[in-house]
């Protein structure tokens, strides 16, 4: 895992995974359709992005889709970075 | 004709897939009043057969109570039945504000402003008092019209892992940059039973410059010692900046919500919320009754008090008969089994020994966590849980679950 998605997965045991959930997250493990992140809690990770990569993800963008997977998200910033 | 073939077969797929993946949502009739022991016709076109209900809101039996019906006639006679008006053009009597009053005495606020449901409350409170200078920091197992709700104000979302504190802290420190803070929970907790840490949330909110707004639809009339809700249950009344709560559950029942607190909210609530706005006023007769169950609920404690003691010797029934339950202090209570199609199976096996209940499943909680919910009533006597605990026991006995915790249950059915 490079670090751009480490990082991805680092925020997301973080602020996603309650304490004693030993769910492994790996680059294509489901998080939205496997119930690990909601649509209605994904925002913090989108604006956790953005302000890391000083990046501005527009809403069009920010699909559920694009935030099912950490590989998919890694994609996303990718596509508005040099990373 | 717009409604094209092309239309029509897309919603025709649409509704076979939510049928197949086991999602698909069916009405059962019921031919009585709400209570108890009601008739419920199921499947469809079946004779309706007499089942024990475990599976309504109706906490403090007063859905039906002859002294709200009673008043429910009155004020149709008195106020008449429609109002044919939004409240702000000709749909305001005096028993609306005489309501707002009693309500507003009753959870110890400054003002309350009633709603056609709470989801509308919900659905117009946040638009109407935060702006894109703000921030709203919500429990993540807030309820549906919540997080509708938030989605319709443009003031910033973040959102806390369910009840815990030191998150809730991070966030609060995060956003210390906005106009407005609102931390925003339910206070009891629809799905788990579990009771918010309001307690602790009201010391962050006063440390971090917050507001706190409470849904206490599932709390108000029977939690807390004099059933105020969540907020006299954790001490902090007079600290809750807004409360949302329903009529249609412990409070008769019948329909309407209402937005509770802060003197100058409210009235911000009367100017935007745009639910208040735009859709009728609540009818009389709802009006009238929930005058009455203000009435008899401030009274006397004995229905909560029946509620507490039904709810302390279901969770004993079930905890002895070898259920895995979530533990928690209020009358909801969740029997966990994890697997959706198991929880579908028992509840279906109840339904044959005469016990209703609804099995829950993703999307509606967490995946692998398919539950029963029950729910206790003030009117439910000791023969009913008896007679439920036998049924439950006998269909745990066929699944073989009984005194198998959650390990040892995905074991044998899987998730």
């Amino acid at each position: 895992m490079d670090e751009l998605k480490q990082v991805i997965r680092d925020y997301l045991v973080k602020e996603y995974l309650e304490e004693g959930d030993d769910r492994q997250i790996g680059e294509d493990t489901p998080l939205i359709t496997g119930g690990i992140v909601d649509s209605f809690s994904m925002v913090s990770l989108k604006r956790f992005l953005e302000r890391k990569y000083s990046i501005q993800i527009s809403d069009a963008e920010a699909t559920p889709q694009a935030f099912d997977t950490v590989s998919s998200i890694a994609q996303l910033v990718k596509k508005f970075t040099n990373i | 004709m717009a409604y094209s073939g092309k239309a029509r077969e897309s919603y025709q797929n649409e509704l076979a897939n939510l049928r197949d993946q086991g999602l698909f949502k069916e009405e059962r009739y019921i031919h009585a009043p709400q209570g108890t022991e009601i008739e419920v016709e199921f499947p469809t076109g079946n004779p309706p057969r007499k089942v024990i209900n475990m599976c309504a809101n109706n906490y403090l039996g007063l859905s039906s109570h002859p002294e709200v019906v009673a008043a429910a006639h009155a004020g149709l006679d008195h106020r008449g039945y429609g109002m044919s008006s939004v409240r702000f053009i000709c749909g305001t009597q005096d028993i609306h504000r005489e309501l707002e009053r009693k309500l507003t005495e009753f959870l110890g606020t400054e003002d309350t402003l009633l709603f056609p449901s709470c989801m509308d409350a919900n659905a117009g409170v946040f638009e109407a008092v935060l702006s894109e200078q703000d921030v709203m920091i919500a429990d993540r197992l807030v309820h549906a019209s919540i997080v509708d709700g938030m989605r319709l104000c443009k003031a910033m979302q973040d959102t806390f892992k369910h009840s815990d504190m030191g998150h809730l802290e991070e966030k609060l420190s995060e956003h210390q940059d906005k106009r407005f803070r609102m931390v925003i929970t339910d206070g009891v907790f629809s799905m788990d039973g579990d009771i918010a840490k309001l307690d602790a949330i009201v010391a962050l909110a006063e440390q971090y410059d917050a507001m706190v707004c409470v849904d206490d639809s599932h709390a108000s009339g029977f939690i807390g010692k004099t059933g105020r809700g969540t907020h006299e249950h954790c001490g902090v009344v007079g600290r809750i900046d807004i409360i949302t709560t329903t009529l249609g559950k412990a409070l008769g029942g019948a329909s309407g919500g209402c937005v509770s607190g802060r003197r100058e909210l409210v009235e911000m609530c009367r100017q935007r919320a745009r639910p208040y706005l735009f859709s009728n006023t609540v009818a009389p007769v709802i009006v009238s009754g929930a005058l009455k169950v203000l009435d008899l609920i401030s009274a006397t404690t004995e229905r909560r008090d029946k509620l507490e003691k039904n709810t302390l010797y279901w969770r004993k029934l079930l905890t002895g008969a070898g259920f895995d339950i979530k533990p928690g202090e209020s009358p909801i209570v969740p029997v966990m089994f994890y697997n959706a199609k198991l929880a579908q199976n028992v509840a279906r096996d109840l339904f044959a020994e005469g016990i209703y209940v609804v099995g829950f499943f993703f999307p509606v909680v967490p995946k692998g966590q398919a539950r029963i919910r029950t729910q206790l009533s003030a009117a439910h006597e000791k023969h009913h849980l008896d007679a439920a605990i036998e049924a439950f026991t006998k269909v745990g006995r066929k699944y073989e679950i009984l005194g198998l915790g959650k390990n040892q249950i995905i074991e044998k059915y899987g998730l």
